[in-house]
């Protein structure tokens, strides 16, 4: 009775609708945070959340020590996390190829991808907080390495996988031994995805916080070594979020929108990143 | 001092040389295949096997590839003339599934040996792909890249060997003003001219060319043949290419194959005039393939 066309332009138009709504069903949700967080966050940032300490209850402060070690366990973490993700990333791509012990290593690596990160900070603190007897910055870094170290290990073996062979064919037709090859060739046309590898691995852990709970977990004090509890970011914000106190809630409030904001902007970043690198390869 | 003696596959020519070099070179002399080196046959193909995993995609090909000429392997798609190509600069032994026994013989050794290094045996053995495959660096880098590997070229004399390359590909003019861009932005027929002058810039002896001119315009594919007529004066070339009219223009020696055989080898003239196999007939005037 209706003919093929119309048929189709109805079925076209029907899932297109589902499609929207379920988009802006999404968005929605994202939106609203977005907004409350802004509208609640934005009011108390000021100078001095970026160069106070955290303040005693009912005192004025700020968040910068918990910026400051947020800033260093993050960098630390990423230090040590993503140079072992690379290299690991570059023997599943280039060396493991028929290998049995590579499927194994991706396997393993899939699983440590997707463990709960507080599963990672229990980890550590059995492993580096209870041997040296207390809490420190440099638990927090590795239990963040641990996080940054499988997300490394799979988009490095990803981008590189994208370089195509003909171009690692081209390098060794010439004479070139292998390691020249990945490190002169493959590299360079996998550059921009590996950084935004390493960027993502970056904003994901910029966030967490059940990892830091049982490693750094938290100072009130300027701190600037990583073998003491370090203040950061998250922890406090839980904290203060949790604190009966006016002033600190809002304080957790401005750190939220912080960290949030960071995140947006790497996530951002990472990906004008990976639009470059499509166009010019 | 060895007289050597060599039965070229081509109607059965029997050559004989004098072969000092070769036989002292040679670690394998007793009684080997190697010995068949002389001045006309850079390179000797013999009873060479290869394996996709299990499946065998040449079967027992000898053929002799005469100094400064250039060869052609013709053939239907899957017949193995790309195989056999990728096997004289071992280049397949990227992939670990994949091997070759038997010999070729370059320069007086088999280059399957295994105490032949391919990363040196590839820079005296050039290649050139279907696809042109610029690095993501520029012109010049593109070229003084395989030329580190085993030079270390003043300043001067690295400009000077990139702009001969460049030249003897027929691509300087159009790219002398571009030295620092990015080889990648470059056309399709300049990229592979580009390609072309990175494998001459390492001063290679044998040049590989695998379908070439495949993925360009006629224009750029005249170009690169009228590039090969003028390289074999310095090289050995071997090209492989689907186009029968292309290996009628270029080439002074034709193998056709079929099914991982080789059906036939001989003169260029006489494959594409009176061939003596039924099946070369057939595929030459178009019945199969």
């Amino acid at each position: 009775m209706f003919d093929l066309y119309t048929r189709r332009r109805f079925i076209n138009g029907f899932n297109l609708t589902v499609s929207v709504l379920a988009t802006v069903f999404g968005l929605f949700w994202l939106v609203w945070l977005l907004w409350t967080l802004l509208r609640q966050g934005l009011p108390w940032i000021n100078l001095d959340v970026l160069t106070q300490p955290t303040p005693p209850p009912g005192s004025a402060g700020g968040l910068a020590n918990a910026i400051v070690g947020s800033l260093m366990m993050t960098a630390m973490g990423t230090v040590i996390g993503t140079p072992m993700g690379i290299l690991a990333g570059t023997y599943l791509s280039e060396f493991g190829r028929g290998s049995k012990m590579a499927p194994v290593v991706r396997f393993v690596n899939d699983i440590l991808l997707s463990a709960p990160s507080i599963i990672l900070g229990v980890f550590i603190y059995e492993v580096v907080v209870v041997t040296m007897g207390h809490f420190s910055g440099w638990a927090g870094a590795l239990a963040l390495a641990l996080i940054v170290l499988p997300v490394v290990v799979r988009t490095t073996e990803d981008m590189l996988r994208l370089v195509p062979d003909t171009l690692r064919e081209a390098a060794a037709a010439l004479g070139a031994p292998q390691w020249k090859v990945i490190i002169m060739i493959v590299y360079r046309a996998a550059r921009a995805g590996i950084l935004t590898g390493v960027m993502l691995a970056v904003a994901r852990i910029s966030g967490e916080t059940a990892p830091l709970l049982f490693t750094a977990l938290n100072n009130q004090f300027w701190s600037s070594t990583l073998n003491e509890p370090i203040a950061n970011l998250p922890v406090v914000i839980f904290q203060f979020a949790m604190s009966p106190y006016d002033d600190w809630q809002h304080l957790a409030w401005a750190g939220a929108l912080l960290i949030t904001f960071s995140i947006l902007f790497l996530n951002i970043l990472a990906r004008v990143l990976l639009r470059t690198r499509q166009s010019s390869y | 001092m060895n007289y050597d003696e060599a039965e070229g596959l081509n109607g059965g020519v029997t050559t004989r040389s004098i072969d000092v070099s070769a036989a002292a070179r040679d670690r394998t002399a007793e009684g080997s295949a190697a010995q068949a080196e002389t001045s006309d046959h850079k390179m000797v193909v013999r009873d060479l096997n290869f394996y996709y995993g299990k499946y065998r995609a040449l079967k027992s090909i000898s053929l002799t590839i005469p100094q400064n000429r250039v060869t052609a392997f013709i053939g239907p798609s899957g017949c193995g003339k790309s195989t056999l190509l990728r096997c004289m600069n071992r280049i397949y032994e990227l992939y670990p599934d994949q091997r070759a026994s038997g010999e070729i013989v370059l320069d007086g050794r088999n280059v399957l040996d295994k105490d032949q290094d391919p990363n040196l045996l590839r820079a005296k053995v050039g290649m050139v792909f279907q696809k042109p495959t610029p690095f993501p660096m520029s012109v010049y880098d593109n070229i003084a890249f395989g030329v580190r590997l085993y030079e270390r070229l003043s300043r001067n004399k690295m400009d000077e060997r990139v702009e001969w390359a460049l030249r003897k590909a027929a691509i300087w003019d159009e790219v002398k003003d571009k030295l620092r861009q990015i080889g990648t932005q470059l056309s399709g027929g300049q990229q592979q001219r580009l390609c072309i002058a990175r494998a001459i810039a390492v001063k290679p002896e044998v040049l590989l060319l695998d379908e070439p001119a495949s993925a360009l315009d006629p224009i750029s594919t005249l170009k690169i043949e009228e590039l090969i007529s003028e390289l074999k004066d310095d090289y050995t070339i071997v090209i492989v290419t689907h186009n029968m009219q292309q290996a009628a223009r270029v080439s002074d020696y034709t193998a056709f194959m079929y099914l991982g055989e080789l059906i036939e080898f001989d003169d260029t003239n006489v494959i594409f005039t009176k061939p003596d196999r039924k099946e070369t007939e057939d595929y030459i005037t178009g019945r199969y393939g």
